[in-house]
């Protein structure tokens, strides 16, 4: 593939053989948002920059004279890392936030370090924060476009989005697949991104999981979003069965202090994914998990490691997943979206 | 001296339902009827149309003074009830310092007669610094003049403390007004628990965690014998648990605000302001949380039965820092002197609720809530004259930048209202009137 020159003016230039016409968003805040058509353009865009990582030199102009500010108000290595890469692989500049150490100790506010990032003449701003619902904030306060990296229990969108290419390149479609998702639903913003998402690609979605890591009112969550195949299954032998991905979610340590479990040996006996569950799923199931893994917690070693797991290539897709939704939503003048 | 005429002269506690005028001498109602008489010098307000009821009572209000004077002050906040047809108001004790002694009540009382515009009822506390430990004293609170005791903002959350201040109280006929929830089970909520805090990935408020409070408080007015008065009703099983008690002869009583009758766990989304986005609007973030429609119909079926007396603002200003910031972080409130009407007239104009249980559960019942039935929400001749003044059909729309309150913190900004009110006489005075109403001198 080619990729076409930058001008001058160092406008983010098109690369060829992605259609991006019909992308109207100018933030990337949660899957609800996105349609079908969409996540597919993200899908192909993610594909060339799967190419661009595969060549020697990593590295393309698209998005230089772009500003990409990294907040993060919440501890971070992996999707950090990757939104930065992803950052620098197209060439803009990367500004590192760490407003767990920097602004927040001073104590100012989230609406002034917004409007702060803003005056710097930021583009995109990528925001991880421990509370619900601070992106969606961060858009109504400034212009920038915001890329949601983790907002509290509520949204993991470009998690859920490279959970959703990585089956979709491994298995050539998305449409009628099994999917399992297990443990810790309630406090999990990458299984509520992932049930947007998967359903609006018509995946079968099954929850497996203690009744006190589930949702209050998960039937009028499910009936009122309108997402067509969810249901709920909480012996785990019986969720596995038929499935054709199952993803164990991290079981935070605090979850046993905060009274949610009896103990982690009584969770790990009923919703550990171990290699005899994997077996009463289908012969080819993959194993997804948005890590870091707890080994032998929610997943048996052997799984982990197993040659059923994408783990690895999840974190490889992540970055071209973020890439090419830099590149799309730095394409979307303020106005146009949707 | 005024005079108001041509008005529909609405007391419905007092089976008062007539036109005619209604003649103000010396602050005092001096008659009430048709063809009464009155000195041709007296100034008259034209009521043509318009209803005159007594002044609306509000049993529960945060005026934030002493200690957060920048949310609201008793000059501001009391102008804001004016705006809002309310000529008296009772300010809870959740001030810094928290109203537990007479010198703190006699502060307020002294700051009210000099600053306030509308009538100001002080609630004591009922334990010393809102602590939930030792009981107030409350003899020496009564005799300062408070009309109720309440640690509002928290429950007392220890049974026997509770238990204790119930007996006591009852030395001085006095309510215990409660503020109903279980800290154990709210500790970090957001928002009513339901399908909405499980989509926004919000830690939800559980309808329990009010009921728990409420039973537990029901039985210990049954074994005292002490007055009970719930706070802001906000569950169907709330209600419920008042209507067994008062069934079984419970002295309790129990108010709601306008915005549970209103609106519900929804409204956090704001999702039909802006196009459809999703939004966290901490303007509709409030203790106890927006519910469900099934609840709003219980309340509703609440007032009509009289299992709920009183209708209650809950008027509760916040800055603005305190409400932009982090769903989780912002303050429990809504601002709701200014629009608590014209949200109700909503109902009214729905079908929802009649005008006479409305007006009643804003005037003379919550008089009664705290023995005050005599004098205050009534058009009785001889009483204060404390009047409203309200178009039932006016049509207008909700701009918190013109609020008179500090607090802009509404849920409700934007909307348009059918119904409003026109003139708040405090006393006597003309203290609120809208630019459409004439006052005529001779």
């Amino acid at each position: 593939m080619t990729i076409s020159a930058v001008g001058s003016d160092a406008s983010v230039q098109p690369l060829s053989g992605v259609s991006s016409g019909v992308w109207q968003h100018h933030h990337v805040l949660d899957l609800d948002e996105f349609s079908r058509g969409d996540i597919e353009n993200i899908f192909k865009t993610s594909n060339i920059m799967r190419q661009i990582l595969d060549r020697d030199v990593k590295r393309v102009p698209t998005l230089r004279g772009k500003t990409i500010v990294n907040l993060f108000y919440e501890p971070s290595t992996r999707t950090r890392a990757s939104f930065e890469l992803a950052a620098k692989t197209l060439g803009a500049e990367v500004l590192g936030f760490d407003a767990v150490r920097t602004s927040v100790a001073k104590g100012e506010s989230l609406v002034n370090t917004l409007h702060t990032l803003e005056a710097l003449g930021t583009d995109v701003i990528v925001v991880r924060h421990p509370q619900s619902g601070v992106p969606y904030i961060a858009a109504q306060e400034v212009n920038c476009s915001i890329i949601n990296a983790g907002d509290g229990c509520h949204a993991h969108p470009t998690q859920a989005l490279l959970d959703l290419y990585t089956i979709w390149r491994r298995i050539g479609k998305l449409e009628g697949l099994k999917v399992v998702i297990i443990g810790d639903i309630k406090h999990s913003r990458v299984a509520r991104s992932n049930m947007w998402g998967m359903s609006k690609m018509g995946m079968k979605v099954t929850l497996s999981a203690p009744s006190t890591l589930l949702l209050r009112d998960i039937d009028q969550f499910i009936s009122q979003s309108g997402m067509s195949h969810v249901d709920v299954v909480s012996n785990l032998d019986n969720a596995v069965e038929g499935a054709d991905v199952v993803m164990p979610l991290r079981l935070q340590l605090e979850r046993q202090e905060e009274g949610l479990l009896p103990s982690l040996r009584e969770f790990t006996l009923r919703y550990q994914l171990d290699g005899r569950r994997l077996s009463l799923a289908n012969r080819n199931v993959i194993v997804l998990h948005p890590g870091p893994i707890h080994e032998d917690i929610e997943i048996a070693s052997e799984v982990a490691h197993g040659s059923q797991s994408l783990i690895e290539q999840q974190v490889t897709n992540g970055v071209a997943v973020r890439m090419a939704l830099l590149y799309l939503i730095t394409r979307t003048k303020r106005g146009d979206q949707t | 001296m005024l005079v108001i005429t041509n008005g529909r002269i609405f007391d419905p506690c007092h089976g008062i339902d007539q036109p005619g005028e209604l003649f103000i001498k010396e602050g005092k109602i001096e008659s009430v009827g048709t063809g009464i008489s009155f000195p041709s010098s007296a100034p008259m307000i034209d009521a043509k149309g318009l209803i005159i009821s007594p002044g609306f009572v509000d049993l529960h209000c945060h005026l934030r003074e002493p200690g957060f004077e920048e949310e609201e002050t008793i000059a501001s906040g009391t102008q804001a009830a004016a705006v809002g047809g309310f000529t008296t108001v009772c300010c809870m004790p959740n001030t810094d310092p928290p109203v537990d002694s007479k010198s703190i009540v006699n502060w307020i009382k002294k700051r009210a007669s000099e600053n306030a515009v509308v009538n100001v009822l002080p609630i004591g506390c009922i334990t010393k610094g809102r602590k939930g430990k030792e009981i107030c004293d409350m003899a020496e609170l009564a005799e300062a003049g408070v009309v109720a005791f309440s640690d509002d903002g928290d429950s007392v959350p220890d049974s026997q403390v509770m238990c204790h201040a119930m007996d006591y109280s009852r030395d001085f006929d006095l309510p215990l007004i409660e503020h109903c929830e279980d800290k154990s089970l709210t500790n970090g909520g957001v928002i009513n628990e339901g399908w909405v805090a499980d989509r926004l990935g919000l830690k939800g408020i559980p309808a329990a965690a009010e009921e728990i409070i409420v039973a537990r408080d029901l039985a210990l007015a049954r074994l005292t014998g002490a007055k009970l008065h719930i706070a802001h009703v906000s569950t169907r099983g709330a209600v419920e648990l008042i209507q067994h008690a008062k069934r079984n002869g419970v002295p309790v009583t129990a108010e709601v605000t306008p915005h549970h009758l209103t609106l519900t766990q929804e409204r956090i989304m704001n999702m039909s302001n802006g196009g459809g986005q999703l939004k966290y609007d901490s303007d509709a973030k409030v203790y106890p949380p927006l519910r469900t429609q099934d609840d709003i119909d219980a309340l509703l079926e609440g007032l009509k039965e009289g299992v709920i007396d009183a209708i209650a603002t809950d008027h509760a200003p916040h800055t603005q820092a305190q409400k932009k910031c982090e769903l989780e972080l912002a303050a429990f409130g809504i601002s709701g002197f200014e629009t608590a009407f014209g949200s109700l007239m909503g109902l009214l104009h729905a079908g929802k609720i009649d005008l006479g249980t409305l007006i009643s559960k804003l005037t003379c019942e919550p008089a009664r809530v705290i023995g005050r039935g005599n004098d205050l929400g009534t058009l009785r001749v001889g009483a204060m004259a404390n009047i409203v003044i309200f178009d039932v059909d006016r049509e207008w729309q909700v701009d918190r930048p013109r609020f008179v309150s500090k607090g802009k913190n509404t849920p409700f900004d934007g909307c348009w209202f059918k119904g409003k009110v026109l003139a708040t006489i405090v006393n006597g005075e003309i203290l609120y009137q809208d630019d459409s109403v004439r006052v005529n001198h001779e």
